[in-house]
């Protein structure tokens, strides 16, 4: 199965770098070819983040974007404009930016986290509970300062927050590289324990493993992946969802180890296919972002009927 | 050995754990009886440090739960509770093998997958052991937990009501089972049993509780008396001996 996704995406990818070219090839693969890594490092990023997510919460219908983890990003995004105007957007190195604006989502993650989980209250549905109303609140801060904001900055800034895989910055993708590694590196380590984890809080601490250490760790990987996909493309809400559950599905099994390359792997799929598609049949007319959140939202209302049904 | 020391647990300013301290031995079947909201789940749970005790400390052979880290611990506890739901689609015998996961991490050595033979076919859940958890019925999936924990192969056992959803055969099979494993391999099990005589049948002791507090320590004959299971209960239970056990009818 994994070999056959393997297979799928290495053809999206060659049918992307090739299809419809015209012209000088160093131009057309170096510039197709950042869009190509851009894209699968979204597709890591959305689809290891949903994974890991839902491995925590044991709910195959939350993403991170529950949590407001998104909200946060634009809120941080409006907040500099805001503040410091949209000059200060612009003139800013995007890494340093980047790596600060990461810094301050997990750093927050963790604190909303900590402050829940280790209080009188503790429990991860209040978590996930608190995630929700804090995600509305920054949506909404956003949205004010949004109102107060200058037509000119706004428009920077709407820039900055709309998804889109046409604009990705050359240099945001070393960074985002190095994160991807660093984090596959640790997830690997964690490999074992998140089968584990996916018993439930009790088993697996019966077992053996070191319940809050890891899933603290696992909320900072996941809002630094969120940031990764984020800070490159925008918000992406339905389709780490989408992913997450077609490769539960294909696989057949919850193991990890099969399921975090899995839905990689299919988010890679659906992403440079989808960008493929935008781009050659569509003609860049619409948004991949509007293709994705219509096929993610059919597909969420149908696995909530499924579950309905059972 | 357990060493229960001055054990408290307070919710808001509802308390249902009221210093209890308690000797657990090393070996044979301790059942731990009473009402319900007695504390019973509460102090198991605390023991096997899946809830932190509002005041006190547990320790397993001289082990702090609290402070010790948690694969250690894994090595020489186990513990079941009430409730089992797993997200996961796995299949018994995959359920089974994560009992030992705190000896051998995912990767299963040939003694790893002799544990794991043994704790199936002592449940008797061979035939089943392809089969899905949520393709099973209550009392199986009940089984296919102890199972796990068995496979654990941890000196302590504690187990929170495993008579649930079982029936009558299968009932007595699990006390008679828990009973060779404390036998044959001098484990210490603990367990949360709902129905007297079964505890009175089968445990070496009996922990009585009652509003958080532990109440009488003791065994069969000491704790199934009338006069003592009317404190307890609040209802009146005739006890009678049938073949050398003493049994309370409370169908009555």
């Amino acid at each position: 199965m994994l070999a056959g996704l393997t297979g799928g995406a290495l053809v999206a990818a060659a049918v992307f770098m090739t299809l419809g070219a015209k012209g000088q090839w160093d131009f057309i693969l170096a510039f197709r070819g950042t869009k190509l890594i851009g894209m699968a490092l979204v597709a890591y990023a959305v689809a290891t983040s949903t994974v890991l997510f839902q491995t925590i919460t044991q709910n195959r219908i939350l993403t991170p974007s529950v949590m407001g983890f998104d909200a946060l990003y634009a809120a941080i995004q409006t907040a500099v404009v805001f503040f410091l105007g949209a000059h200060q957007l612009s003139i800013f190195d995007p890494r340093l930016r980047f790596i600060v604006e990461a810094l301050i989502m997990s750093g927050l993650s963790l604190l909303l986290f900590r402050w829940l989980f280790l209080g009188r209250h503790r429990g991860l549905h209040l978590v996930v509970l608190a995630g929700i109303v804090f995600g509305v609140f920054f949506r909404s801060l956003s949205l004010m300062m949004q109102r107060l904001l200058d037509p000119n900055a706004f428009i920077v800034l709407q820039d900055q927050l709309f998804a889109s895989f046409n604009t990705i910055d050359q240099e945001l993708l070393l960074v985002s590289g190095v994160i991807v590694v660093a984090t596959s590196i640790l997830s690997r380590r964690l490999l074992a324990r998140l089968d584990v984890l996916a018993l439930g809080r009790d088993v697996a601490i019966n077992l053996g493993v070191d319940y809050r250490r890891v899933v603290m760790l696992l909320f900072a990987m996941i809002a630094i992946l969120v940031s990764v996909s984020t800070a490159l493309v925008g918000p992406v809400t339905f389709f780490g969802l989408l992913v997450a559950n077609l490769a539960y599905q294909a696989l057949g099994t919850d193991r990890h180890r099969y399921t975090l390359p899995a839905a990689t792997l299919i988010a890679i799929i659906a992403l440079v296919g989808g960008q493929t598609i935008f781009e050659r049949v569509f003609g860049f007319d619409t948004a991949l972002s509007i293709i994705i959140e219509f096929t993610g939202g059919i597909a969420f209302m149908l696995l909530l009927y499924r579950d309905l049904k059972r | 050995m357990i060493e229960i020391a001055g054990v408290s647990k307070t919710y808001e300013d509802e308390t249902v754990l009221d210093d209890v301290s308690l000797v657990l031995p090393e070996s044979g079947i301790t059942a731990i009886v009473g009402p319900n909201g007695a504390g019973k789940s509460t102090l198991l749970s605390i023991i096997a440090r899946l809830i932190t005790p509002s005041a006190g400390a547990v320790r397993v052979d001289g082990l702090d739960v609290q402070k010790t880290k948690s694969d250690v611990l894994a090595k020489r506890l186990a513990i079941l509770r009430q409730v089992n739901h797993v997200g996961m689609r796995l299949t018994v015998e995959e359920l089974v093998t994560f009992g030992r996961f705190p000896h051998c991490g995912s990767r299963p050595t040939a003694e790893d997958e002799r544990h794991v033979r043994e704790a199936i076919a002592y449940l008797g859940l061979e035939a089943l052991s392809g089969r899905f958890l949520d393709e099973l019925s209550g009392g199986q999936r009940q089984r296919a937990f102890v199972a796990m924990v068995l496979a654990q192969d941890t000196n302590y056992v504690l187990l929170d009501e495993p008579l649930n959803s079982l029936d009558m055969k299968h009932a007595a099979a699990m006390m008679k089972l828990l009973r060779r494993a404390a036998d044959t391999f001098g484990k210490s099990i603990v367990v949360v049993v709902h129905d007297i005589n079964f505890a009175s049948i089968y445990a070496d002791r009996i922990v009585a509780m009652r509003d958080g507090r532990v109440v009488l320590e003791g065994t069969s004959d000491t704790f199934m008396r009338e006069a003592v299971l009317r404190d307890i209960y609040d209802t009146h239970i005739d006890v009678r001996e049938v073949d050398g056990h003493r049994l309370g009818l409370h169908y009555l």
